[in-house]
C-alpha cells in the first residue's frame, strides 16, 4: 500500500503549473484525498504530480452580483464554517457534513470533488441541480461550462488535457428557492447508496448512475414517473438496483415534503 | 526524473530538514525517519484513522499526505500532544474508562477527540460518534471511547 515513485512540483503560478502540466503522465495534486489512496493502491502511476495548492487565485470564496465564486482549492471544511456559503448556497452547505470526514474535509478540496467526478460523491448531483458554472482555465484561455454538460461519464469531465478547473460558480439563492440534500449511506462518512439533492422542481440522484441524474417534475406524481422511466442505478457490493431504486424513490418523498412545507 | 526533495517544518515544535522521497506518506515520515511511532499506519488508504495527526492546526490523514507537502507545515503528533499535556484529560478518561483494548487505533482515537474538545462545544453522542466516524476500533470498543470523551466533554473528568 505503498505509492511507486513519482517526481513532485509544486509550482508558484499558472504559466508555470501549464508548463509542467504539458507532460503527458503529470496528474493535478490538489488535497489529494481521493488521488492519493489510488496512488497508494497502484491504481495510478503518475511520472509527476503537480501541486496546485501554491498557485495563486484559486482559494477563496467570494460574493458577485448573482452568483457565489467558489476557488476549487477551497476545503470541505472552508465550506463548511461559511456563513457566505451557509445562506447563499444552503443545498451545498447541507451537504458538505456528508462527505468523508472531518480529518479528510481538512484537506479535500471543492475542485478535486468536482475533476474526479466521482459517481457517488455529493458536489456533482449539488452542482447539477443548482445549475452551477464551471471555470476553466488553459494557458491561453479561459471558458465556462454549465454543470449539465461538465460531467461526462464514468470519472470523465469536460476538462481536456493541460486545463485546469479554478473555480465553481453557484447562483445564489433566492428566498423563494427551496432546497434539501439527502443521503443513505451505511455508516456516517462512507460512500452513499444513494443520495439526492433537490432544488425547486430538480431532482439529481448521486449513486445512481455514471453521472449525477436530473429528474424534473413539478408535481410529486410526475417525479414518481420520472424517476421510475430514467433511473436505472448500477448494483454495488451490497444493495441491488431494485433496492436503490426503491430507496431513491423514499428520499424523493422526503425531499418532496421537505421542498413543499418549508417556509 | 528527481524523486528526492529537501523538506523543512515543524514537528512537535522542533525545526526539523531532510531530504525524503516525493512517493514517502508523512506518517512514515514521522515513525521510519523521525522514530515517531505513536501515529499507526493502519489501512493506508484514508479509511481507519489510526494514522490521524495535525498539520497547521488542523487534523489529517497521515497516510493522504506525502512528506513533501508538508514542507513549510506545522505538524504535531500524539508525542507533542502528549508531552504538551493537552491530551491528560482524555488519556486519564481513556485509561480510566477502559476505552482501549489492543491500543492500535488510540492515538487517532485521541487526536480526533481532541480536535473536537478544541471547538468547545458540548457535543451530543450522536455528534461525537460522527467526528469520530472516521475512526476504526477493530476491537469495536467504541461504547467505552464514546464514554471517555463523553466525559471530558462535559467537565465530568
Amino acid at each position: 500500500m505503498k505509492a511507486a515513485a513519482f517526481a513532485y512540483a509544486k509550482p508558484a503560478s499558472l504559466p508555470a503549473a501549464f508548463d509542467l502540466l504539458e507532460n503527458p503522465n503529470a496528474k493535478v495534486l490538489a488535497g489529494g484525498q481521493s488521488l492519493i489512496p489510488s496512488l497508494n493502491m497502484r491504481l495510478s502511476a503518475p511520472e509527476l504530480l503537480v501541486d496546485i495548492t501554491g498557485l495563486p487565485g484559486l482559494a477563496g470564496i467570494s460574493m458577485q452580483e448573482n452568483s457565489i465564486r467558489i476557488g476549487a482549492l477551497t476545503t470541505h471544511a472552508q465550506l463548511e464554517k461559511s456563513g457566505e456559503v451557509g445562506k447563499h448556497v444552503p443545498l451545498l452547505a447541507q451537504a458538505v457534513p456528508h462527505v468523508a470526514h472531518a480529518a479528510i474535509r481538512n484537506r479535500g478540496t471543492i475542485g478535486g470533488s468536482m475533476a474526479l467526478a466521482d459517481p457517488a460523491a455529493e458536489y456533482p448531483a449539488c452542482a447539477v441541480a443548482l445549475e452551477a458554472v464551471f471555470v476553466i482555465k488553459s494557458r491561453t484561455a479561459e471558458r465556462r461550462v454549465k454543470a449539465g454538460r461538465f460531467f461526462k461519464g464514468l470519472f470523465e469531465t469536460d476538462l481536456k488535457p493541460g486545463e485546469l478547473l479554478v473555480a465553481v460558480e453557484f447562483p445564489a439563492a433566492k428566498k423563494t428557492d427551496k432546497s434539501v440534500f439527502l443521503e443513505l449511506a451505511r455508516r456516517h462518512g462512507d460512500y452513499a447508496i444513494i443520495g439526492l439533492a433537490a432544488h425547486n422542481s430538480r431532482f439529481v440522484f448521486l449513486g445512481a448512475g455514471s453521472v449525477p441524474v436530473l429528474i424534473q417534475g413539478d408535481s410529486m406524481a410526475k417525479a414518481r414517473a420520472e424517476l421510475s422511466k430514467s433511473l436505472k442505478p448500477s448494483p454495488d457490493l451490497y444493495n441491488s438496483s431494485a433496492t436503490k431504486l426503491h430507496l431513491a424513490g423514499v428520499l424523493l418523498e422526503r425531499a418532496w415534503n421537505t421542498t413543499t412545507t418549508l417556509h | 526524473m528527481e524523486h528526492d526533495y529537501d523538506i523543512a517544518l515543524t514537528v512537535n515544535g522542533t525545526a526539523v530538514t531532510r531530504r525524503v522521497s516525493a512517493r514517502q506518506h508523512l506518517v512514515d515520515f514521522l515513525r521510519d525517519d523521525l522514530g515517531l511511532t505513536g501515529s499507526h499506519a493502519g489501512c493506508e488508504h484514508g479509511v481507519c484513522g489510526a494514522c490521524t495527526v495535525r498539520v497547521n492546526g488542523e487534523i489529517v490523514r497521515g497516510c493522504l499526505m506525502l512528506a513533501v507537502q508538508a514542507n513549510g507545515c506545522r505538524v504535531d503528533t500524539v508525542e507533542g500532544l502528549s508531552d504538551s499535556k493537552e491530551l491528560a484529560r482524555l488519556q486519564k478518561a481513556f485509561h480510566e474508562r477502559n476505552a482501549l483494548q489492543c491500543g492500535f487505533c488510540t492515538p487517532g482515537m485521541l487526536m480526533a477527540a481532541q480536535d473536537l474538545l478544541k471547538a468547545g462545544r458540548k457535543p451530543t453522542r450522536e455528534e461525537i460518534r460522527a467526528h469520530i466516524s472516521g475512526n476504526y476500533c477493530r476491537c469495536t470498543g467504541y461504547q467505552a471511547i464514546v464514554d471517555a470523551i463523553e466525559e471530558v466533554m462535559h467537565g465530568q473528568s
